[in-house]
């Protein structure tokens, strides 16, 4: 189908690619000068703002590292994002399949009653959750920042309008010729529903790695902090350090981009399913 | 394991994990807020008093709580909008089929949504600095005077605007693509049969069709724009002058820094409120639309 077939006349063409270019530029500029500013000698993105580093330095990179202790909080930001992807995709499949095709009493209604939970914005549990946890000797501990993310409504969600096309011959099929519930969900309806795994996957892993107001309230000591955290309170330190902030700033994004752009079909896919069944 | 046992037993650990960390918090929240916990309840419950409906009674007569209030409305009313309709934009343009390199540009726009939000947040605190910042950097030359974004109370809000729009409307113009792609072909034939030009078939077509994506997506900005925390923390603290200071900011700050934890799950509660009544009204009309459309 040619642009007219869809309104736009074909001499709007030039127009058309001005408006995306600008959009692009939009998007896309903030997050080069941050590449580019992280790669420039001190006080030079100080300097008469330009685009490109005269030279390329990795300095600051290094001073991450060595000098402000950077990789622990990476280190961190990755086990704990591992961690509360791994455990909440056990979680939220186990579920998810359960209350798309295994009949039990209230099922829908308790379905339904638990969808009601996605408008109660999380910052209403946060207090009472922190003296939980601190009643538990949680607070500042992995665990603390876990505990929250380890089952998701929107997780289950996701998995139940997936799982609800498993054909039921397939599973009747298995359950005839023997095999038990826990064989069924491993060996069916695992495989079946990798797709959307893999989506909840890229989405917990990623909330997980950028979320900031969680980490802040419950990781109460240095040694602890993720990424973000630790960014944060740098960036409020080293006002002056453009250059070491933007290396930062690269840090913390990265694993989330590369994320993205290797996997970006799931991640779309996801938001789509999300939004046009929700 | 037969399979109805099975069920409950494959919904179990999910629903425990979400009794005990998010529907009990949420209940014991609400009565947090009828009581005037404090530091010194921190320390030994022996502090801790129930005093009704005190925190919202002073909530009300709090002129920061009315501050924060004012600059999150003012967020969502400006930012909200403003990020839908570029949205909406970039997703008429790269819907486009004649429009090459699509996926391209798609994935540009969607690159800030993915983002980590203080470190971005972080980039355009220098972004907005006022001697070496790109943006007065790019007005100087077209002659607008140095601006101090951040420093000046009239300019700290859309400066925080600005960025929000640019971290955001990636998202939505994702799901925009999937509700244009949901529009049949045919119906655009039969507009250009009917003789409608393209600001017609827009009009009359495009629109139309559209309006339960963009119900949804007004729901899910708002709820998500209401919680403005991590730009303003980073960027501005909420200064200067309060100018940036949102709820869910002054949530933090009486419950974690100043332990007036009872005053801030009132604060929480009022939030949620805010944001239930909103999503209602917004559902009604998409109900109404549907209700509409079926006749």
């Amino acid at each position: 189908m040619s642009a007219s077939t869809r309104g736009y006349g074909g001499a709007a063409a030039p127009l058309l690619y001005a408006a995306l270019a600008g959009l692009a530029a939009f998007a896309m500029l903030p997050l080069v000068w941050m590449v580019s500013a992280s790669l420039m000698p001190t006080g030079e993105a100080t300097a008469a703002p330009h685009l490109l580093p005269s030279t390329v330095t990795l300095e600051h990179y290094r001073t991450l590292f060595t000098r402000l202790h950077l990789a622990r909080a990476a280190l961190n930001s990755t086990m704990l994002a591992t961690a509360v992807t791994a455990i909440s995709l056990l979680v939220n499949s186990l579920a998810g399949y359960a209350f798309a095709k295994l009949p039990f009493s209230g099922r829908e209604r308790l379905f339904r009653f638990m969808l009601g939970g996605l408008v109660i914005p999380a910052q209403v549990a946060m207090l009472p959750l922190f003296l939980l946890l601190r009643e538990l000797h949680l607070v500042n501990t992995p665990l603390g920042v876990i505990v929250p993310g380890m089952a998701s409504i929107f997780g289950i969600f996701l998995v139940r309008q997936y799982a609800l096309a498993i054909p039921q011959s397939l599973l009747d099929a298995a359950r005839i010729d023997g095999a038990g519930e826990l064989r069924i969900y491993w060996s069916i309806v695992v495989p079946f529903c990798t797709p959307v795994l893999v989506t909840l996957a890229i989405f917990t892993f990623m909330g997980t790695w950028n979320d900031f107001l969680w980490p802040l309230i419950v990781l109460t000591g240095d040694a602890r902090q993720t990424l973000p955290v630790a960014l944060a309170n740098l960036a409020g330190e080293h006002v002056q350090d453009v250059e070491l902030m933007m290396a930062g700033a690269v840090l913390t994004v990265l694993p989330v981009v590369v994320m993205f752009l290797a996997l970006q079909r799931y991640y779309i896919e996801g938001i789509v399913s999300g939004s046009v069944k929700g | 394991m037969r399979h109805r046992e099975a069920g409950w037993a494959f919904v179990a650990p999910a629903l425990a994990l979400i009794l005990v960390f998010f529907v009990v918090p949420v209940v014991a929240s609400l009565l947090l807020s009828l009581t005037d916990f404090d530091i010194y309840a921190v320390a030994s419950r022996e502090n801790l008093r129930l005093v009704g409906v005190e925190n919202y009674r002073r909530l009300l007569h709090d002129p920061l709580f009315w501050v924060a209030l004012r600059n999150t409305a003012l967020f969502v009313v400006v930012a909200g909008p403003l990020s839908i309709g570029l949205s909406l934009v970039a997703a008429l343009l790269v819907s486009d089929r004649a429009v090459r390199l699509r996926a391209l540009f798609r994935t540009m726009f969607f690159l800030p949504v993915v983002t980590t939000l203080v470190a971005v947040a972080v980039v355009w605190r220098y972004i907005y600095h006022p001697r070496f910042g790109l943006l007065n950097y790019a007005l100087g030359a077209v002659g607008i005077g140095p601006i101090d974004w951040l420093g000046d109370p009239r300019f700290a809000m859309p400066a925080i605007i600005l960025m929000a729009v640019w971290k955001n409307f990636g998202f939505n113009m994702v799901i925009f693509v999937a509700g244009l792609q949901s529009i049949p072909e045919r119906l655009y034939e039969a507009a250009r049969v009917d003789g409608a030009g393209s600001s017609a078939q827009f009009r009359w077509v495009t629109l139309p069709l559209l309006a339960p994506t963009f119900l949804f997506v007004l729901v899910i900005t708002m709820i998500g724009y209401f919680q403005l925390f991590a730009e303003p923390y980073v960027m501005t603290q909420g200064g200067p002058s309060h100018a940036t200071l949102s709820l869910v900011m002054l949530m933090y700050l009486q419950g974690f820094r100043w332990w007036t934890m009872g005053y801030a799950a009132a604060l929480a509660f009022i939030l949620f409120a805010i944001i239930l009544v909103l999503t209602l009204i917004t559902m009604r009309l998409r109900t109404r639309d549907g209700a509409e459309a079926t006749t």
